[in-house]
């Protein structure tokens, strides 16, 4: 059950189960003016190309963390961490993932095509293509007509789905998403669901997804990394065997409530409920 | 709320919250009285506002009859309506200059009650006017309700100065600065071209421009930040203008001494503020821009100057009254021979206060024009920023 | 993998004198402020032997002395320079502080009370009419739409400018002495403090408003009781700005009008008659007075925030 891909439908379709991420004994200790502090203790685990990996713990486990690691937006003090068979930085500089923060963190000053084709303007693409790119991205996403509006004019929802589709445009082949729906309502949170993992269906991506709802990160996953309260290590492991293609009717069915049955209760093991 | 008030009077057909029949009849029963009234002597007659010696003015009595109309309709259309507010002002405002006219002409109002209850009447149809106004949204009436206001001081100011015989020499009336600024007009557009274009509008690009530049320099060293923040709000205390002396040692007399002092003082409220524009980005935007593997300067560009642009916006406008200051201040030191500055100190020393005023009358102009000019452009590229949305 | 225990071990915390140090150097300003006046000295040193260049050619030439240390040292000791060294200037500046009788023209101390005392009484005025204003703008609309953008547009015009005219036409009104000074002093500073003032006096929360609503309280009792105490943190701020305007104010209405006594007085003696250490002494002495009351004001604000608690 840990550390295998097992059940069927999701890594077949896109070939082997070629690893993507891999974290090694990687810890990281922040020194702050009252102390170090312990955020990731020894962790290792391996992401396979076109999963969709959850992480999930209770505040301060260190799964943010964890991600900017992977996003070379934190340097480890310990251990190692590879990504596309490269240091994090290399990929880095590669631009081979896209980042989503917890807020949309668009550019006020520029309207919604201009905030997608953000990325692809640092990266130097040509004009021309750039275009292209951001509109497929804004197709995807579900946005099209909305490219002259400026973030103000749209709901939290929709400059959510502006920021994932700037992280799209640059084509990448990993997302990152760092609770990219905590602050939305339910029901909104429930659509983008629906949106994100139709966009998973559709396209090669490997989607490494933190957060802390236990019903979205069964929705989504095709894996759930559950992580200890501080210093962060994996608790354990846990493969969703569920159908790729799911819709929101399956939070019903046993085999999902099963499954986040086990989830609770790794959480419950890490002390996560004390 | 208006539903109760129509159904408590109960007096028949009325706009919601308007005035009662009962309420505009009086109200125009004041405004006859008023136009019946003397208020002073004109050519040795009593006057009222609409005619004098006993013949009437036909122009005088449409424009009253006009007036009356209008402050009916505004009554009686209630206080909801933007219209209402206009028209009550301009009843008042028709009546006002009816007024003005007279005095205009000549009216001696040293023997008049009724010259003060025309004005208090005036002076209440438009506040009444300009109170409906101010309870509306829209930026025409934000613009029109601060302007019934300046009008009403300036009307004030005519209307007294010039009906009770003050004496010019102290404060003239506006009528008399305009002329006065049509008279001197070479005079003062040389002082003009010396102390606003030459000392404050080179000092003023000088100033920002280093500012800025040396912001973006320092802008990679805490180290310098810390070090020169404190300075420079400690130099923003300083009376910078005392420089002058020194610098027309240095410099001798002549604009370059007055634009060094402009330089001086708009410099650190720039550097000040472009670093605190600089430094306000959030951390996830600085992270998004790293994730893109986006250099510095890509990122200084992209991100953060924009992100700057309301701070250095709050600078510039800061700067473009002190470089106006400056430049002339400046010129109180030293000799000069040409420049506003200098033609303040020198005509008020030879009693010349026409073209003191005048002078004075272009600062102002200048001072306004400028501050408006900055704030468009404020509003073109920061239309972004919550400010400038109504939110802020 | 799973719950395995941690194997790394702990850091040990860093020593009490390299906390100390790293608040210091890395977060502290002290240090970065000294630097750049150190420099900032050494500079005005080099700046002194550059503009002095002529009148010390002048000099050397007379003594005969040759090489940089003759040139230097005669330089920075110029009777009359263009630019005095700093050490002049501090060495000037002691005897006009404390060298003089108190009460003659050549004492620092004679000048800066003449200035102050009008100053004062300015800026409290000041501040008074700009509290009011802005009482009067946040609880009268119409005052609010008719009176803001003239406050706004009042700080437009140079007032600054205005000074001599202002000080001729007080006079022929017979307002003379203290008051054009304490006048224009109040025009600047009553700014500041209104536009600080009504977004202080706005700034309770909704929220803290509704609820003195459910309390049916009153008018006053709402401005007493809610809006003048989140108001107050926001006058600091606005209060040293005033203070420091009107300091300039009251200088440029004593150059303006040639007044006898008074830093700005003495400026402009300096500029007259070529009183080198006359005119620095005098911005020194000005730009001093502005800091220390300045500071004042900060200490004044510290004392109000430990009262009311710590952070507004």
């Amino acid at each position: 059950m840990t550390g295998s891909l097992a059940g069927g439908g999701f890594a077949g379709a896109h070939g082997a189960s070629e690893t993507v991420i891999e974290a090694e004994g990687l810890s990281l200790t922040f020194q702050t003016p009252d102390g170090p502090v312990n955020a990731l203790d020894n962790i290792d685990l391996r992401i396979a190309k076109g999963s969709f990996v959850s992480l999930i713990g209770p505040s301060g486990c260190g799964k943010t963390t964890l991600l900017r690691t992977i996003a070379d937006l934190e340097r480890p003090t310990g251990g190692r961490i590879t990504v596309n068979n490269g240091t994090a930085e290399e990929a880095r500089r590669a631009r081979a993932y896209g980042y989503v923060f917890q807020a949309p963190a668009l550019f006020p000053w520029r309207n919604v095509i201009r905030n997608v084709k953000t990325p692809l303007e640092v990266m130097g693409v040509p004009v021309r293509e750039r275009n292209v790119r951001a509109r497929k991205a804004l197709e995807v996403v579900g946005l099209e007509g909305f490219e002259r509006k400026f973030p103000w004019q749209l709901s939290g929802g929709m400059q959510q789905r502006v920021s994932i589709a700037r992280a799209m445009s640059l084509e990448p082949p990993i997302l990152l998403m760092d609770e990219p729906f905590g602050a939305l309502d339910e029901i909104t949170r429930d659509n983008l669901n629906v949106h994100l993992l139709d966009l998973w269906n559709r396209t090669d991506l490997t989607v490494v997804f933190v957060t802390h709802s236990i019903p979205e990160a069964v929705f989504l996953s095709s894996r759930i990394v559950v992580m200890s309260p501080r210093p962060g290590r994996v608790l354990r492991v846990i493969d969703s065997d569920l159908p790729r293609e799911r819709s929101l009717d399956i939070r019903e069915n046993p085999k999902f409530l099963d499954i986040a049955h086990r989830v609770r209760e790794a959480l419950r093991e890490g002390h996560s409920y004390d | 709320m208006t539903a109760s008030m129509s159904t408590a009077t109960g007096s028949g057909r009325q706009a919601p919250g308007g005035a009662t029949f009962g309420g505009v009849f009086i109200a125009s029963v004041v405004v006859l009285i008023a136009a019946l009234l003397p208020v002073g002597e004109l050519g040795g007659a009593d006057a009222s506002l609409i005619g004098s010696g006993g013949t009437i003015a036909l122009a005088a009595v449409t424009q009253l009859v006009l007036a009356m109309a209008a402050l009916s309709l505004g009554l009686a259309l209630g206080p909801p309506s933007a219209g209402s507010g206009v028209l009550i002002a301009g009843a008042g405002i028709a009546i006002g200059h009816l007024l003005l006219d007279k005095v205009w002409d000549g009216l001696d109002l040293s023997v008049s009650v009724g010259f003060w209850v025309v004005l208090a009447l005036v002076l209440c149809l438009v506040w009444t006017g300009m109170g409906r106004l101010a309870r509306q949204r829209g930026n025409a009436t934000r613009v029109l309700v601060p302007l019934l206001f300046g009008g009403l001081i300036v009307y004030v100011w005519e209307l007294t100065f010039v009906g009770f015989g003050v004496s010019p020499v102290i404060i003239p009336p506006p009528t008399d600065i305009l002329a006065s600024i049509i008279a001197n007009r070479s005079i003062l557009w040389l002082d003009f071209q010396h102390t606003i274009v030459h000392s404050a509008l080179i000092g003023f690009a000088v100033g920002c421009a280093a500012g800025f530049l040396v912001a973006v320099l320092i802008d990679r060293s805490s180290f310098l930040q810390r070090g020169l923040l404190p300075i420079g709000s400690a130099v923003s205390a300083m009376p910078i203008v005392g420089t002058a002396p020194i610098l027309i040692s240095w410099f001798g007399q002549g604009w370059p001494a007055s634009s060094a002092v402009v330089v001086i003082m708009t410099f650190f409220p720039m550097l000040v503020n472009t670093l605190a524009g600089l430094q306000s980005t959030g951390a996830m935007e600085r992270d998004l821009m790293r994730s893109y593997a986006a250099s510095y300067s890509q990122t200084l560009w992209r991100l953060r100057l924009p992100m700057a642009l309301p701070f250095m916006f709050n600078a510039l406008k800061l700067n473009a009254t002190l470089a106006l200051i400056g430049a002339i201040v400046s010129e109180f030191f030293g000799s000069p021979i040409v420049g506003m500055g200098f033609r303040i100190v020198s005509e008020q020393q030879r009693l010349n206060l026409d073209v003191v005023w005048a002078t004075i009358a272009v600062a102002a102009v200048v001072g306004s024009l400028s501050y408006g000019v900055l704030t468009i452009a404020e509003r073109v590229a920061t239309f972004w920023h919550p400010s400038q949305r109504g939110e802020g | 993998m799973t719950d395995a225990v941690s194997a790394a071990p702990v850091p040990r915390r860093p020593s009490a004198v390299r906390r100390a140090w790293s608040a210091y150097w890395a977060r502290g300003r002290t240090i970065p402020v000294l630097t750049v006046l150190v420099v900032l000295i050494v500079l005005w040193y080099a700046a002194a032997l550059w503009v002095n260049a002529d009148r010390a050619e002048r000099l050397i030439g007379q003594t005969g002395e040759e090489g940089i240390v003759a040139y230097a040292t005669a330089v920075w000791n110029m009777e009359r320079p263009a630019l005095p060294a700093p050490h002049q200037l501090a060495e000037a500046m002691w005897d006009q502080a404390t060298g003089q009788a108190i009460t003659s023209n050549r004492s620092a101390v004679h000048h800066i009370g003449v200035t102050i005392w009008s100053t004062l009484i300015g800026f409290l005025a000041g501040t008074a009419l700009g509290i009011v204003l802005a009482i009067g703008i946040v609880h009268v609309r119409t005052l609010e739409r008719s009176l803001m953008p003239w406050v706004i547009a009042s700080q437009t015009i140079p007032i600054l400018a205005l000074a001599p005219i202002f000080v001729v036409v007080l006079g022929q009104l017979g307002v003379t002495g203290v008051w054009p000074k304490a006048l224009i002093a109040t025009y600047l500073s009553f700014f500041p403090v209104t536009i600080a003032m009504v977004k202080g006096l706005r700034s309770p929360d909704i929220l803290q408003r509704d609820l003195m609503h459910t309390y049916s309280a009153s008018g006053s009792q709402v401005f007493w009781m809610l809006r003048w105490p989140s108001a107050v943190p926001f006058l600091f701020p606005a209060l040293k700005v005033g203070i420091a305007l009107s300091i300039v104010g009251a200088i440029v209405a004593e150059v303006s009008t040639a007044a006898q006594a008074g830093l700005g007085a003495w400026l402009l003696q300096g500029s007259y008659h070529g009183l080198v250490f006359r005119m620095w002494g005098a911005l020194f002495f000005a730009s001093a007075l502005a800091i220390v009351a300045i500071a004042l004001i900060a200490l004044l604000e510290r004392l109000v925030v430990r009262s009311r608690g710590g952070a507004a």
